[in-house]
């Protein structure tokens, strides 16, 4: 009985740890993909100022709550706007910064390849 | 003509890149954050501070009066500093000051009051700082001007003399 009591502790114990690590794993993940507003270059995960400690208990709370990753970002745009956020979304304000790098890319691609064609020839 | 294009858009390049630069070095390297201020009035469960009751904020903010949102903490010096001005703008009826005391304890923030007079009509406990979270603050002091459910406007650091004229202009 003592046996089948100490198997019964672990199979109810176990499952609760995993999940808490699961959202441990989260809540660092989502943390570091928020900037700290008042520090200079740190993520919310970097940062102990009172404000990121205050961020990181929100995080923790509303994942408590049920909220996904991305009703997570998105909650804390609609606080503090694009800035808090790492990756800025595809906007008006941003849409110079996506597709710059695509450009850059295919202007240079069609540079080498206009070289190797004319070397060809 | 072909390899005209390529020295052109080398140069064309460079003059951009020159002048995007040049122009951000007339620009400050402090950077502040586009404070949003065209958002409502959260509304979330809070616990008073001198009840410990804990009510919806939208019940605070009920009326069409002004209000005044000030996060402050008694061991914040810039509170001190605006205390004097919260206590001006206490005075006025159309307003009303509400105070978000800002991770502390009860007993530092009651001896602050008791120094320095206590202009608020409500004061929210939030010693954690979650409720500052859900009004979009940095920290303390912070203060926004509210009315009917909107934010007007965002004072981020202690309010000054200048900003109390302009409270002031907003309520008349």
């Amino acid at each position: 009985m003592k046996i089948f009591k100490l198997f019964l502790i672990i199979f109810i114990i176990f499952p609760i740890n995993n999940l808490k690590a699961d959202n441990e794993v989260l809540k660092n993940k989502i943390t570091k993909n928020l900037r700290c507003l008042i520090c200079q270059g740190q993520s919310v995960y970097d940062s102990d100022s009172e404000f990121a400690n205050s961020l990181k208990i929100v995080v923790d709370n509303k994942i408590n709550e049920g909220l996904s990753e991305k009703e997570i970002y998105s909650y804390f745009q609609s606080k503090y706007g694009d800035w808090i956020l790492y990756g800025p979304s595809f906007n008006k304000n941003t849409y110079f910064l996506w597709l710059l790098p695509l450009l850059i890319f295919f202007v240079g691609g069609a540079i080498i390849f206009n070289i190797l064609l004319k070397k060809q020839k | 003509m072909k390899n005209k294009i390529l020295p052109f858009s080398i140069i064309f390049i460079f003059i951009t890149i020159f002048v995007i630069f040049y122009k951000g070095l007339q620009n400050t390297n402090i950077y502040t954050p586009n404070s949003k201020t065209s958002f409502e009035v959260p509304s979330v469960s809070v616990k008073l501070f001198n009840s410990d009751e804990i009510i919806n904020t939208l019940e605070i903010f009920n009326s069409d009066k002004f209000y005044l949102l000030n996060i402050w903490s008694s061991w914040c010096v810039p509170c001190k500093q605006e205390h004097p001005i919260l206590m001006e703008l206490a005075k006025n009826d159309n307003l009303e000051v509400i105070g978000i005391n800002y991770k502390d304890t009860k007993k530092n923030a009651n001896n602050f009051l008791k120094d320095l007079g206590n202009p608020y009509d409500y004061i929210i406990f939030d010693n954690k700082g979650i409720n500052a979270i859900e009004w979009g603050a940095y920290g303390v002091p912070e203060s926004f001007l509210i009315n009917n459910n909107k934010i007007i406007k965002k004072y981020t650091g202690p309010l000054n003399k200048g900003s109390m004229e302009e409270i002031k202009s907003f309520i008349k």
